[in-house]
C-alpha cells in the first residue's frame, strides 16, 4: 500500500439495536492509528452501507452487529456489492458472530469475523494487511 | 474499457468516487484528468455551509438536500471534518446525519478529512467541487466546521457562504463578531425548535443593522441584503426559505457581474498557488538533506544569515 495516503474505512451499525458502543471504540482506535473512518452510526441498511462505500471509495467496510440479524444483512451486502461490480473493498465483521455461523460467514467474502474479546490492535492490523495494495493504480 | 474522465461525465459513481480518491491523494494522473474535466466544470453554484461543531450544519444540509430533490436538483455534497494533528486519522462523521439520503442516484456525498490544512477545509477541496461539478451536481455544498480560518478559505472555494448558528450557544454571537460576519451571504438559526432562536435571530440582525454596507464598498455593485432565517430541521420549518435565499443569492451574484470577479480572483489565486507549489518543488530537488542539515547548523551559529542563504538557492533554478 503507498504508504503516503491514510486509509479509509467505512464504519457502520447495521440492524435494529440501538448500541453503537463498541463500533464507536473501533473506530476511535483506526483513527488514532492515523486511518481516515467515514462513521455511519446505527441502524444502517445493507443499501445504505453500499452506497456510502462506493461514493466514500474506502478501502475496507467493518460492520459491527448485535442483534443477531447478521446472516439476513450479510449476504445482502455482499451481492449489493458484487451487483455494482464492487470488488476490491475488503469486508470484515465484528460484533456477537456465533461460532457456528462463522465459516458461513467466510463464505460469503467477508474476510475478518471479530468475536466481543478481539483487541483493536488485532482489527487495526489485520486491515492494514488486507486491504487491495494497488486499488489506486487499478482501473475501477 | 472507457477511461475514467467518460465515464464520470456519463454519471458514473463510481467513476466520480475515485477521481476524489485520486485526486485527494494528489496522484500524478489527476492533475491530467481535472485539467479535461476544467473545459466541462462551472455549472454549479457551490454553496458553503459553516459554523461551530454542534451547530447543526448537517441536519441543514441533509434538508436542504431534500428540498432541492424536491426541486429536481441533482446534489453534490462535501463535509469536511479536521484531520487529527497528531496521527493523521480522522472521524469523519458528518453521515450519520445524511443517511436517509443514501440512495438516491441524484445525491452524491463525499466526506474529507482536512489533512494538516488550517483553514478548515482540505487543499484539494476546490478541484474535488470542479470533479463533482464536471459530473453534473449542481448545486454542490461544502460543509466545513467554524474554526475561525476556516471561513476565509471557504470563500475561497463558495460563492455563497452560509453561517450557521444555534440559539443557547453561549458565546456563539460573540465568536460570529470576530470575523464569520464577514463572509456570511445568509445567516441561518438552526434549532429554532428551542428557546432562544428569537433572541439569537435579533442579535444577529442587530449585528447586520451595524454594518450594512459591508458588500457596498465598492459602490458600484448593488448590495445583497444578508438575510437571517430561522430553520427548525426536526421539524422541517424554515428549509424552504433558505433555499430560496440560496436560489436568490446566486441570481444576485449573476446580475451583479460579482460572480465573474468572484471567478477571476478565484483563479488567479489558483494558478499562483500551482505555481508556487511548482517552484517550491523545483527549489527542493536542488537541496539535498545533508545541504539543509549545513545550512541549519550555518545560520543557527550565526556564521551564515537566512536572507543570503536564500538569494544563493534561489539562483539554482533561475530566480536572482
Ligand atoms: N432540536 C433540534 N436539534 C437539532 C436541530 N438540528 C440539529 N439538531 C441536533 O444538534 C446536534 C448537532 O447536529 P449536527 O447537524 O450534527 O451539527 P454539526 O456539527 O454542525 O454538523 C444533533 O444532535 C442534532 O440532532 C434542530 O433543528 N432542532
Ligand atoms: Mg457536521
Amino acid at each position: 500500500m503507498d504508504e503516503t495516503r491514510p486509509i479509509r474505512v467505512l464504519v457502520a451499525k447495521p440492524g435494529l439495536d440501538g448500541h453503537d458502543r463498541g463500533a464507536k471504540v473501533i473506530a476511535r482506535a483506526l483513527r488514532d492509528a492515523g486511518m481516515e473512518v467515514i462513521y455511519t452510526g446505527i441502524r444502517q441498511t445493507p443499501e445504505m452501507i453500499v452506497e456510502a462505500a462506493i461514493q466514500e471509495d474506502v478501502d475496507a467496510i467493518l460492520m459491527s452487529i448485535l442483534s443477531g440479524a447478521h446472516m439476513a444483512i450479510f449476504p445482502r451486502v455482499m451481492a449489493l456489492l458484487k451487483e455494482n461490480s464492487v470488488d476490491d473493498v475488503l469486508v470484515a465483521a465484528g460484533g456477537i458472530l456465533p461460532d457456528e455461523d462463522v465459516p458461513a460467514i467466510k463464505a460469503l467474502g467477508i474476510k475478518g469475523c471479530f468475536g466481543p474479546g478481539t483487541s483493536t490492535d488485532e482489527i487495526i492490523n489485520f486491515v492494514r494487511a488486507n486491504i487491495q495494495a494497488d486499488r489506486l493504480t487499478a482501473d475501477v | 474499457m472507457q477511461n475514467l474522465v467518460e465515464r464520470l461525465l456519463d454519471g458514473d459513481r463510481r467513476a466520480l468516487a475515485r477521481m476524489v480518491t485520486l485526486i485527494e491523494n494528489d496522484m500524478p494522473v489527476a492533475r491530467r484528468y481535472l485539467a479535461e474535466l476544467h473545459a466541462r466544470a462551472g455549472n454549479a453554484q457551490i454553496v458553503g455551509v459553516t459554523g461551530a461543531p454542534g451547530a447543526g450544519k448537517s441536519t441543514l444540509v441533509t434538508h436542504l438536500v431534500r428540498e432541492l430533490r424536491h426541486r429536481e436538483r441533482k446534489v453534490g455534497v462535501v463535509a469536511v471534518d479536521p484531520s487529527s494533528p497528531f496521527t493523521g486519522g480522522a472521524i469523519l462523521g458528518d453521515r450519520i446525519r445524511m443517511m436517509e439520503l443514501a440512495g438516491d442516484p441524484n445525491v452524491f456525498i463525499r466526506s474529507m478529512a482536512s489533512r494538516g490544512s488550517v483553514g478548515g477545509l482540505s487543499a484539494s477541496t476546490r478541484d474535488v467541487v470542479r470533479a463533482m461539478d464536471a459530473a453534473g451536481y449542481n448545486p454542490i455544498i461544502i460543509e466545513t466546521v467554524g474554526t475561525g480560518q476556516a471561513e476565509v478559505e471557504v470563500m475561497r472555494a463558495a460563492q455563497t457562504v452560509l453561517v450557521v448558528t444555534a440559539p443557547g450557544m453561549g458565546d456563539e454571537v460573540q465568536a460570529i463578531k470576530a470575523g464569520i460576519l464577514e463572509i456570511a451571504d445568509i445567516f441561518v438559526v438552526s434549532k429554532a425548535d428551542k428557546p432562544g432562536a428569537d433572541q439569537t435571530v435579533a442579535e444577529l440582525a442587530m449585528l447586520l443593522s451595524l454594518d450594512p454596507t459591508r458588500r457596498q464598498r465598492d459602490k458600484t455593485t448593488p448590495a445583497w441584503r444578508i438575510p437571517v432565517l430561522k430553520t427548525a430541521a426536526i421539524k422541517d420549518q424554515g428549509i424552504r426559505h433558505v433555499v430560496d435565499a440560496i436560489q436568490e443569492h446566486y441570481a444576485y451574484l449573476v446580475e451583479s457581474g460579482m460572480l465573474s470577479q468572484r471567478a477571476q480572483r478565484q483563479v488567479r489565486s489558483e494558478v499562483q498557488a500551482l505555481l508556487s507549489h511548482a517552484l517550491m518543488n523545483a527549489l527542493q530537488q536542488t537541496i539535498t538533506e545533508d545541504e539543509w542539515r549545513t545550512l541549519i547548523d550555518d545560520i543557527t551559529a550565526r556564521e551564515r544569515d537566512p536572507y543570503s542563504v536564500a538569494s544563493q538557492l534561489q539562483e539554482r533554478i533561475g530566480l536572482k
